[in-house]
């Protein structure tokens, strides 16, 4: 059974007084444990397409089914617990909360979000920072790690739910080649690891090269 | 909960000098309010203890109609023999009433055989009295305190003693106008000189009962006032209600009421000074929680406004409204929790310096006032309830805005 289903997927929104249509009748299926890349120019409806499949912004017709749920017809606060439960986010500025510590920063969403228990979410968070090769940081704060440790705290975060998904809207865009290529290389061992879903955006055709499928975007449609 | 706490704890000390000076300003507020709470208490509970204790007592009761023609000092509205007898074995029946005097009333002409004056005297039981009003004594600035008085002796007022320039031992006359227009002298010693006070009979002079009897030509046991000390003040309310209550159905042959009874604030202007006091405590905790309002107000938008991508990221990651809301608030609570605690602190340790510092002030023709300034607990109780709720108030709106905000235009944020 696939993880997400889209059919007919459309998103209009209102420029002042003008419709623009960002995603067209968009069609596609993506399995479990894929490594998904949607690639495609500036404007071509990548992070709108993202947002839609991570209960961001609801599309304005069609059908999408992500993890068995219809996730068109979730309100506000079902959507926000939707997304805890099975979906990690990575951003392309990692987002990391400034006055958490690292280790708390992964701890968030299972405190926050889940309510595990202290003992449980603390190995849990562990064994994730030590997973993604920071386990030595967890002391520290955001300002006091480089770009591409940050970028590893965010796939812990991400991937400490036992997300089913973690959607990456332009991943890579902050970070140099090489670190670029460590954090394509660590979301596919995680992926290998867990069994997760990894969706990232990018238009970097370096990057797009890691991905095993791969969606083209253009004006909206799917190529 | 305690999570939201320690987040909004550490938010909080991400900007430490706005978050101090934010709070400075509660805190100031606080101490502003609960300073000029004791401070006002303090010289209101002074000036209502000087004027029932050294003149009205805490309650009165008169024959109805004497109050509205008091500046006059009628004799024909005296209680009369019968009817000071109903009161006092009410008064005395009363577990409430630790005390009562019965005084009369009048004016008479005050000469020191080259000079005439106008006199207003209170004619006392010295007994009585002493007890009804034990502050009284005190204000004999020159003369025996002890006693108070004796038959044939008379206590000046001060005013009355300088511009007349009589001493202690002096011989004085005084001529009255009994209530059937006959005129009558009658010479006093001067016992002792009275201090003046603020309020109605503060000014008076006092002799004894038995020489306005003779002086008035009275025969009946009539009496103008009846002065009441309660054992308990903060049970003036309940023993007014009660006296009323047994005095107020009895009525005269043409069906109308016999008594009046008035509590000290009826008999007083300070009373009115006591009011004015609770009214500008009230407008300035309005000002306080205007400070309150705008200052947390301010912080919270900017805090917001500040952390609007961070908004997006844990509403992304899953974070629901609700909890989006709490953090805020919270923020805002702990805002006003630790403003208030330092205000509070701040205020009882300047209470307790002007305590220690013994300061002292005049009002009107006293001098040398101390200002022993005390706040009770449930002013400080009220005053943090209040901070507090209002930063919770203020924090509702910026939070709200938090919690509404949509996570992708939150996330696009620079």
């Amino acid at each position: 059974m696939p993880l997400i289903t889209a059919r007919q997927l459309e998103k209009t929104y209102l420029a002042g007084d003008i419709k623009v249509k960002a995603i067209q009748g968009v069609n596609f299926t993506i399995e479990p444990a894929s490594f998904v890349s949607f690639v495609g120019p500036s404007g071509s409806g990548k992070s709108t397409l993202l947002n839609m499949i991570g209960c961001l912004d609801p599309p304005s017709s069609g059908d999408l089914q992500v993890a068995g749920q219809d996730t068109t017809r979730l309100n506000r606060k079902q959507a926000a617990l939707f997304r805890g439960e099975h979906i990690g986010f990575v951003f392309q500025d990692f987002n990391l909360i400034p006055v958490l510590t690292v280790f708390e920063n992964v701890e968030y969403p299972l405190q926050m979000v889940l309510n595990w228990p202290k003992e449980k979410r603390q190995n849990r968070v562990r064994e994730l920072l030590k997973a993604v090769g920071v386990g030595d940081q967890g002391d520290k704060y955001p300002n006091q790690i480089s770009g591409g440790q940050k970028q590893r705290v965010a796939v812990a975060r991400a991937l400490v739910t036992n997300a089913r998904l973690v959607l990456a809207d332009e991943p890579t865009a902050n970070l140099d080649r090489k670190t670029a290529n460590r954090i394509i290389g660590l979301m596919k061992e995680m992926r290998d690891e867990f069994g997760t879903t990894f969706i990232f955006s990018t238009h970097d055709p370096k990057v797009v090269g890691n991905a095993e499928t791969i969606f083209t975007l253009e004006d909206g449609k799917l190529l | 909960m305690f999570n939201i706490f320690k987040l909004a704890t550490r938010n909080l000390q991400r900007y430490r000098r706005r978050t101090l000076l934010t709070s400075m300003l509660i805190t100031l507020g606080v101490v502003a309010v609960l300073l000029f709470i004791s401070v006002s208490g303090s010289f209101k509970a002074m000036m209502i203890g000087q004027i029932t204790d050294s003149m009205l007592g805490h309650i009165q009761v008169h024959r109805k109609g004497y109050l509205a023609s008091i500046d006059s000092l009628p004799l024909d509205r005296n209680l009369k023999g019968k009817q000071v007898a109903i009161v006092k074995e009410i008064l005395d029946n009363n577990e409430a009433v630790e005390a009562y005097s019965m005084r009369i009333k009048l004016g008479a002409m005050f000469s020191n055989f080259t000079e005439t004056t106008n006199i207003r005297l209170n004619a006392v039981n010295p007994a009585q009295e002493m007890q009804t009003v034990p502050m009284l004594a005190d204000r004999i600035i020159k003369g025996k305190k002890k006693g108070l008085l004796e038959k044939g002796e008379i206590l000046v007022p001060e005013l009355i003693a300088k511009g007349m320039k009589v001493k202690i031992g002096d011989t004085i006359v005084l001529v009255a106008t009994n209530k059937d227009g006959s005129v009558n002298g009658q010479p006093f010693i001067v016992r002792g000189i009275l201090e003046g006070i603020s309020g109605p009979g503060g000014r008076d002079g006092f002799i004894h009962l038995h020489d306005a009897r003779t002086l008035l030509r009275i025969e009946d046991k009539e009496i103008s006032e009846i002065a009441i000390r309660l054992k308990n003040m903060d049970l003036l309310d309940k023993t007014f209600a009660g006296i009323k209550g047994q005095l107020g159905p009895i009525k005269n042959k043409m069906g109308k009421p016999v008594f009046e009874v008035h509590t000290w604030q009826k008999l007083t202007p300070f009373f009115n000074i006591a009011r004015m006091i609770d009214l500008m405590t009230f407008f300035i905790k309005i000002m306080l929680v205007a400070i309150v309002l705008v200052s947390i107000m301010n912080v919270m938008i900017m805090a917001v406004y500040e952390r609007i991508n961070e908004i997006g990221t844990i509403a992304a990651i899953g974070t629901v409204p609700n909890k989006i809301l709490s953090l805020f608030v919270v923020e805002g609570f702990l805002l006003g929790v630790f403003g208030t605690f330092i205000g509070v602190v701040t205020s009882l340790a300047a209470i307790a310096w002007m305590n220690a510092a013994q300061i002292n002030f005049d009002f009107g023709r006293q001098k040398g006032l101390l200002l022993s300034p005390t706040i009770g607990a449930g002013d400080i109780i009220t005053v943090a309830v209040i901070v507090i709720a209002i930063a919770v108030l203020a924090s509702l709106q910026p939070a709200w805005k938090a919690a509404r905000m949509d996570p992708i235009t939150a996330l696009r944020h620079v």
